[in-house]
């Protein structure tokens, strides 16, 4: 008898000799034909992440990309029917990868590729339009809370992400210089893109995320164009709600 | 039992939907009536996937095709999963629910392939009461489709049509008969495809599917076919296809292109094909 536990062992295990039970037409074991049952869940799962992680694959190349993706794929194989979420560790997996140790801004390019993914299948969300905002009483600006868009995610990193990011898919843009940058993701409709934050601005509004009122968000982060912010939020339709 | 028939899809060609065709499918569909989906791309919270779904049910019938159920697994079916799916039915109410005669998941693991089983009392008593908690959960009746199959397994004791035909009876479910998957099969396991075809319940079909495959040899240089959905129908599938309406009569016909996906106009002349082949058996 040939278990699902003996016919998985194998298709993960490049080394694992094939299951017993498994034939031709004519009864004789054919190692080629469970072959392509472990060639197809490696490719496919080798290709989910290419397409998941397009400026790792370009900062690696190819080969390096896919084989590192083989490796991962055969420790980590998806936990979930839903390939959308295929890859929620891999920048993890960078991370502790010693052969990466030299590109060690890698994890935070994939966290944001990922991130990108995320807000792409995110929740919609009614927009709200600035004049919303200004149309209060001053007293009710301040006391305001702003509810961010459940496809709005925000990246902090001590690398240029933002740039190496865009370097990666673009290699005629300017070559990154070393710098900490935070970016905030933002879905206008149905695209998600990476804004380059200016300082101090993620603490602004990871403060509007933990459900700050907006005078304690400014408070919060004193040093920053909160003018400059809000319009960004507003004009990428980033704010889902303005409670008073 | 179920309010909703088997399978109301449209008598006429539909293709594998895909989001890059959007726009001239929405401008001009040539002779494609209905489209598939793959069930598990819908099921995300929100955005394009979903946008674009509603817009296409709005204009046409939806056949909402299961990869992520694994029907045939040994373990117990992922209540979660199957309730994931309920939530896309009834978002949409597609014409057809179908899934595979194959598992893909074991324990919490998923291996993103369709993989095979053996045809064993066993296996049909598992798979008929998994195809009845799915057909129970989403209260509608569902078509299970024949795999593609590169290997046999020594403890089987049933042939597949038999089995299928088995299911169908005990389970009250329908079947998707993949044409290509017999092509594949037959080719792989040196049976004829004529007789699978002949010998499989014909009148429990309620959709049929088309789609290419791949060319390889095994380790005897035995041809190997593989299920590839990535190129044009073979033009022995063309023919098979053409036997099994002459028998069956004119059934929802599914062109399917999964990988290196073609420009519309490729795709909408595999639909005409198809169209054609419905019409030799219309008249």
């Amino acid at each position: 008898m040939t278990t699902q536990t003996d016919f998985r062992a194998g298709l993960l295990n490049p080394d694992a000799p094939m299951p017993e039970g498994l034939t031709n037409a004519h009864g004789v074991p054919s190692p080629k034909r469970y072959g392509v049952y472990r060639n197809n869940v490696t490719v496919s799962l080798v290709d989910a992440l290419q397409t998941g992680f397009p400026a790792i694959h370009s900062l690696l190349g190819d080969q390096n990309f896919r084989a590192l993706a083989t490796h991962y794929a055969r420790a980590n194989p998806p936990q979930s029917p839903l390939m959308m979420l295929y890859g929620a560790d891999f920048a993890q997996f960078l991370a502790q990868t010693q052969a990466l140790a030299h590109l060690p801004y890698l994890p935070d390019i994939a966290a944001l590729e990922y991130g990108l993914r995320s807000s792409y299948h995110a929740a919609n969300h009614d927009p709200q339009p600035f004049s919303a905002l200004l149309s209060l009483a001053p007293e009710q600006i301040d006391d305001a809370k702003l509810a961010l868009a459940p496809s709005a995610i925000l990246m902090q990193s001590v690398w240029p992400i933002h740039d190496i990011y865009t370097f990666a898919l673009d290699p005629t843009t300017p070559q990154p210089q070393a710098a900490a940058q935070d970016i905030l993701i933002l879905r206008k409709e149905f695209d998600p893109k990476p804004h380059l934050l200016p300082a101090n601005a993620a603490k602004f509004i990871r403060a509007l995320g933990a459900g700050k009122t907006l005078s304690q968000a400014i408070e919060n982060a004193p040093d920053t164009d909160v003018g400059a912010i809000l319009t960004l939020l507003f004009t990428e339709g980033a704010i889902a709600r303005i409670t008073v | 039992m179920f309010d909703t028939p088997m399978c109301s899809l449209p008598l006429a060609p539909g293709l594998g939907y895909k989001p890059q065709h959007f726009a001239d499918i929405m401008q001009d569909a040539g002779r494609t009536r209905w489209f598939e989906i793959h069930a598990e791309n819908y099921m995300g919270q929100g955005g394009r996937p979903l946008a674009q779904l509603d817009a296409l049910a709005s204009r046409f019938p939806i056949s909402v095709h299961g990869v992520g159920l694994s029907i045939g697994g040994e373990g117990p079916l992922d209540a979660e999963h199957l309730a994931r799916m309920k939530t896309l039915c009834d978002r949409i109410n597609p014409a057809s629910f179908s899934e595979h005669l194959a598992w893909s998941s074991h324990g919490a693991e998923y291996l993103n392939d369709l993989l095979p089983l053996p045809y064993t009392n066993a296996s049909l008593s598992r798979i008929c009461d998994h195809i009845d908690q799915v057909q129970a959960t989403l209260g509608r009746k569902m078509l299970l489709e024949n795999p593609s199959s590169y290997l046999a397994f020594s403890e089987s004791t049933w042939s597949e049509p038999d089995f299928l035909r088995e299911v169908a009876k005990r389970a009250g479910c329908g079947l998707l008969l993949d044409v290509n998957n017999v092509f594949v099969s037959a080719t792989n396991l040196e049976f004829s495809p004529q007789d699978y075809i002949a010998a499989f319940p014909l009148e429990e079909v309620g959709e049929i599917h088309l789609g290419g495959h791949d060319e390889d040899e095994d380790d005897h240089g035995k041809p190997l076919l593989i299920d590839s959905h990535g190129r044009e129908i073979a033009d022995p599938v063309w023919a098979l296809l053409d036997i099994t309406l002459a028998y069956s009569g004119p059934r929802p016909l599914l062109v399917e292109w999964d990988t290196d996906v073609p420009d519309w106009p490729v795709l909408a002349a595999e639909a005409d094909r198809a169209a054609q082949a419905l019409t030799r058996v219309l008249v």
